[in-house]
């Protein structure tokens, strides 16, 4: 057994228990924690393959952006306000027959062995910047070994350059949705008579009509 | 690290896992945050089957469409996330169950 295997072994093993242990957590917080556990394990897994880039990404965007979302979110919605509940819902038999069948299906169609031969030279195309220009009318391509990261970038800025410039922009769309969506809106007379306590107080718009008197 | 690394038949059995139990995560649950911390699982195992590919393929494409699956995740959890704080203001409630207005 070699290393890298060994290292693969544990790490996949923590990230399947970090993420059973997500879906099975009563308390938010500890399941976004197994969450957090589960992306620096499959960040570790990328960086096994060569991708030092999306790793690295991984662990910002991942790690560091959407985990802190969660967070703040769990932490703005008082959990402890919440009435205790169970946690599986109805139809909890059927979800747990969908898993097992998409297990099995996805298991027949991944047979080891069945792709066991990378490409002879897959590593260093993986870090290969090919760059192009016009010299005295005559087209120069050239090709050189860098990182995983410069090539990562050439791909990015230049093969996909249109459908980047359409994520920037889906990026936009979603943050102006997010603050449209979570504002809160108050019906103007409220705004106007109400006591800025209440205002400041209150969590919910339900909380602020109970002050009123319903 | 490539060659010694574990074959794509590992990483794609390990992905598949990973999906599974997203999947199972956003079936069973009723707490409206962990459903969309499963989304997050299912979109995560699928970039590990990206970042194998391109590893055994010895091309780029992989690792750019796994950068996108990245950015789209970002922006599904922030709009999710609102549409949860508005949920729980209207409601005081983020139980999946109880949100049923569209449900006929």
């Amino acid at each position: 057994m070699t290393p890298a295997l060994l290292i693969f072994l544990i790490i996949g093993t923590v990230a399947v228990a970090a993420s059973i242990l997500v879906i099975s957590m009563r308390n938010p917080v500890h399941s976004a924690l197994f969450l957090l556990l589960t992306f620096l394990c499959v960040a570790v897994l990328f960086v096994m393959k060569g991708a030092e880039f999306v790793g690295a990404v991984q662990v910002l965007v991942y790690a560091g952006g959407i985990m802190v979302l969660f967070l703040f979110v769990v932490m703005l919605i008082n959990v402890r306000h919440l009435p205790e509940e169970r946690v599986l819902s109805a139809f909890w038999k059927g979800g747990f027959a969908v898993g097992l069948a998409l297990f099995i299906l996805l298991f027949s169609v991944v047979r080891p062995g069945a792709y066991a031969d990378p490409a002879a030279d897959s590593e260093t195309k993986l870090k290969t910047v090919s760059t192009t220009r016009v010299r005295r009318g005559h087209v120069v391509r050239r090709q050189r070994v860098e990182g995983n990261s410069e090539a990562v970038a050439m791909a990015l800025y230049r093969d996909y350059l249109v459908p980047f410039e359409v994520a920037s922009l889906f990026l936009l769309v979603a943050m102006i949705g997010a603050i449209v969506i979570g504002k809160r809106e108050l019906s103007a007379v409220e705004e106007e008579t109400a006591p800025d306590f209440i205002l400041e107080r209150a969590e919910t718009e339900k909380e602020v009509k109970e002050a009123f008197g319903g | 690290m490539v060659e010694a690394a574990p074959s794509t038949a590992a990483y794609l059995m390990l992905s598949g896992t990973l999906f599974t139990v997203g999947l199972i995560g956003v079936i069973i649950r009723r707490n409206m945050i962990t459903v969309l911390m499963a989304i997050e699982l299912m979109l995560n195992a699928v970039n590990i089957n990206l970042v194998a590919f391109s590893a055994r393929l010895g091309s780029l494409e992989g690792q750019v469409f796994a950068i996108f699956i990245i950015t789209v995740a970002a922006g599904e959890a922030a709009v999710g996330l609102a549409i949860i704080i508005q949920l729980y203001r209207l409601r005081s409630t983020i139980n999946v169950d109880e949100a049923r207005e569209l449900n006929g």
